[in-house]
């Protein structure tokens, strides 16, 4: 608990400045400069034009001229996304189906990395290797295996109906459930290796500490073995439901057409509508949305740091 | 209300693959006694206390903790507590809930569990740190919130393994007196697990002392450190020792010369090795072995002299500093090893 003295400040060396430039760079080449231009769009109004909206910044009308179309900027796409119904129900359906997927991927991943964690130590990694092996294969070819298994005429109904089971097939293709499905199945790995590093780093003497001091294996599980993961959910659940929440892929496979998410808002408003300003007004306020729970857990991240 | 021992271990072996960790141990510890095992690493203590908090199962033979047999019991249902070597204290609670865990397994009500921690933390001299987390606790305040949650629970038994490995020199000492003394005020049996010689020693009412996963002896501190029962003992605690020889007519004959040969059933002619503790080397002007000081080491309170016999061994000799002169390097001394002070041993036994 000792301070560390004041350091001085020192001057960079150019090879350390070359370290920080570089990814520096690249987010503002490759996330930056493309956000600024998907802001300045989403603050544009749509046009019968190419490209589809105005005012177009041109560097040949001088300074008076760009002066002018920035004052020609304006927050109408925003405030038609808050009053379009369709959008406002696309944020929350997609914020339920991701929340539901991230839960059950949770629910789902948890007993995996746990018993892939307990298993002996040689057998470890060729475990965790199974359970990102679908991963080498394409991920549109996993998401149109699923079409075949869900399916009215799909191998499950079918199964199903010759076992007699059932006499007309189950309605899951083209259901939120079907996106659900898909979810869970594609971004299971991102939740299951953070929880197997969480739970596989545990010191084993603490567990032998709780069942000593008289907790039975379940209050062990519950006391010492989940508290002790937190790290590794909170990883987890940030890093299926970001991108479950705007999944375009998916949704649009095994969604049927009322499954609204809101990565299919935005692909019909930039492809079908021609609306780039609205899309990508959409789009940032998704970023805004999602931005939350990332500075919540890089809060969370500090402390536990700080302790 | 029997007088059977608290814990009662009978032939106990263990396996791990081909490494024989336990084989066939028994031993029994009485009520409020305060026990060591003692060996070097790998001699099999931890297991064996593994076995008795039940994270391991024996392949032969049974524990009995106060005269209940123990085998197929799990850790959660032993009346029994350990105080981790790591000391294991759960990272994501605090002091208070570290030690209030096995109270709360207990299903305690919340003014007892608050006046039982209250109470330990009295106990261990370690108040105010209550709300802390362990990383937030140097080494020596982790030792005690360790200690404190491993009693928390009322143990009649309390196994500690390495209790005071992780603590510096100076802490350690100190931590062995208080150790007793809790010990004694609560009437718990305690049973450490250590490799220090002096720990056990200083600490425990008697010794079990493990070679190879074999009991060697298990005896009193004194009893064990003046009548070792193999030669692995006697070399183990303390310094000792030992002259190679064989018995001729009630003589040690050796290249160092002639000795009485202490009381032995062993035939004439028989090798051993006669083994001496330093203190019991006397130096004489009568009949003994002549040398050469060859160091001399002021430890304050005893001086211990080397001392080069004309045959070439080394025998260690120490002294009380207020004994007579002071031997300087390069003195000629005489010493003599009376026939009581001795024992022998061969090279098995």
């Amino acid at each position: 608990m000792t301070d560390s003295p004041p350091r001085e400040p020192r001057r960079l060396t150019r090879g350390e400045w070359l370290v920080i430039a570089a990814p520096a760079a690249w987010i503002a080449l490759f996330f930056l400069a493309p956000f600024a231009l998907i802001v300045k769009i989403s603050l544009s109004r749509p046009a019968q034009a190419r490209p589809p909206y105005e005012p177009v910044f041109d560097l040949a009308s001088g300074v008076a001229g760009l002066l002018e179309k920035i004052s020609q900027l304006g927050f109408d796409a925003y405030r038609g996304l808050a009053e379009d119904t369709l959008y406002l129900d696309s944020y929350l359906s997609s914020l339920t189906t991701a929340g539901i997927a991230t839960l059950v991927a949770l629910v789902a991943a948890y007993p995996f990395a746990l018993a892939i964690a307990r298993a002996p130590q040689k057998w470890r990694p060729i475990l965790i290797g199974f359970a990102v092996a679908p991963f080498w294969t394409s991920f549109l070819i996993r998401v149109y295996a699923w079409i075949a298994l869900l399916k009215d005429e799909g191998i499950i109904n079918h199964a199903l109906m010759s076992l007699g089971v059932i006499d007309a097939p189950l309605p899951m293709f083209a259901t939120r459930g079907a996106v659900i499905v898909g979810i869970v199945y594609s971004y299971l790995p991102f939740m299951l290796l953070p929880l197997y590093a969480a739970i596989e780093g545990q010191d084993p003497s603490l567990r032998e500490a709780a069942a000593d001091l008289g907790a039975s294996p379940r209050q062990v599980f519950l006391r010492v073995t989940l508290p002790l993961s937190k790290r590794g959910i909170v990883a987890g659940v940030l890093l299926v439901f970001i991108p479950a929440v705007g999944e375009f892929v998916i949704p649009d496979l095994l969604g049927g057409s009322d499954t609204l998410m809101i990565g299919r808002s935005l692909w019909n408003d930039f492809f079908a509508n021609r609306d780039w300003p609205a899309a990508s007004a959409a789009a940032v306020a998704l970023l805004a949305l999602l931005l939350v729970p990332i500075l919540l857990y890089e809060r969370a991240q500090t402390r536990e740091g700080r302790r | 209300m029997t007088d059977a021992p608290l814990l009662s271990i009978k032939g106990v072996s263990k396996r791990f693959g081909a490494v024989t960790a336990l084989d066939d141990v028994s031993l029994e510890v009485a009520r409020g006694e305060f026990f060591a095992l003692l060996g070097p690493s790998g001699c099999g203590k931890t297991t064996l206390m593994r076995l008795v908090a039940g994270f391991e199962a024996p392949d032969a033979g049974r524990i009995e903790i106060a005269g209940e047999d123990m085998s197929g019991a799990p850790p959660h249902r032993r009346p029994v507590n350990l105080m981790f070597q790591s000391y294991a204290l759960f990272p994501h609670l605090s002091v208070f809930e570290n030690i209030a865990f096995g109270l709360r397994r207990q299903g305690k009500d919340k003014p007892a569990i608050l006046a039982r921690v209250a109470e330990l933390l009295e106990i261990v001299k370690l108040t105010g740190v209550e709300k802390r987390r362990p990383d937030q606790l140097s080494g020596g305040q982790k030792q005690r919130v360790a200690l404190a949650r491993a009693l928390a629970p009322g143990p009649r038994l309390l196994l500690l393994d390495e209790p005071l490995g992780a603590l510096d020199r100076q802490l350690r000492e100190e931590t062995q007196f208080q150790l007793k003394e809790i010990q004694r005020k609560l009437q718990t049996s305690f049973v450490v697990v250590t490799h220090d010689q002096d720990e056990a020693l200083a600490m425990a009412d008697r010794i079990a002392v493990m070679r190879a996963g074999r009991i060697e002896q298990i005896g009193a501190p004194a009893e064990i450190y003046e009548r070792p029962a193999t030669r692995f003992v006697a070399s183990f605690i303390g310094q000792m020792n030992f002259l190679p020889g064989r018995i001729e007519d009630g003589l040690f004959v050796g290249a160092f010369g002639r000795l009485p040969a202490p009381p032995t059933n062993l035939p004439d002619g028989a090798k051993a090795a006669l083994a001496v503790r330093p203190e019991r080397v006397a130096p004489t002007t009568d009949d003994g072995l002549d040398g050469i000081v060859e160091d001399v080491a002021f430890r304050g309170e005893i001086i211990h002299i080397r001392v080069r016999l004309a045959s070439g061994e080394i025998l260690r000799v120490s002294r009380g500093a207020d004994q007579g002169a002071r031997a300087s390097i390069g003195d000629r001394m005489r010493l003599a090893i009376a026939a009581d002070a001795a024992q022998l041993f061969t090279d098995e036994r």
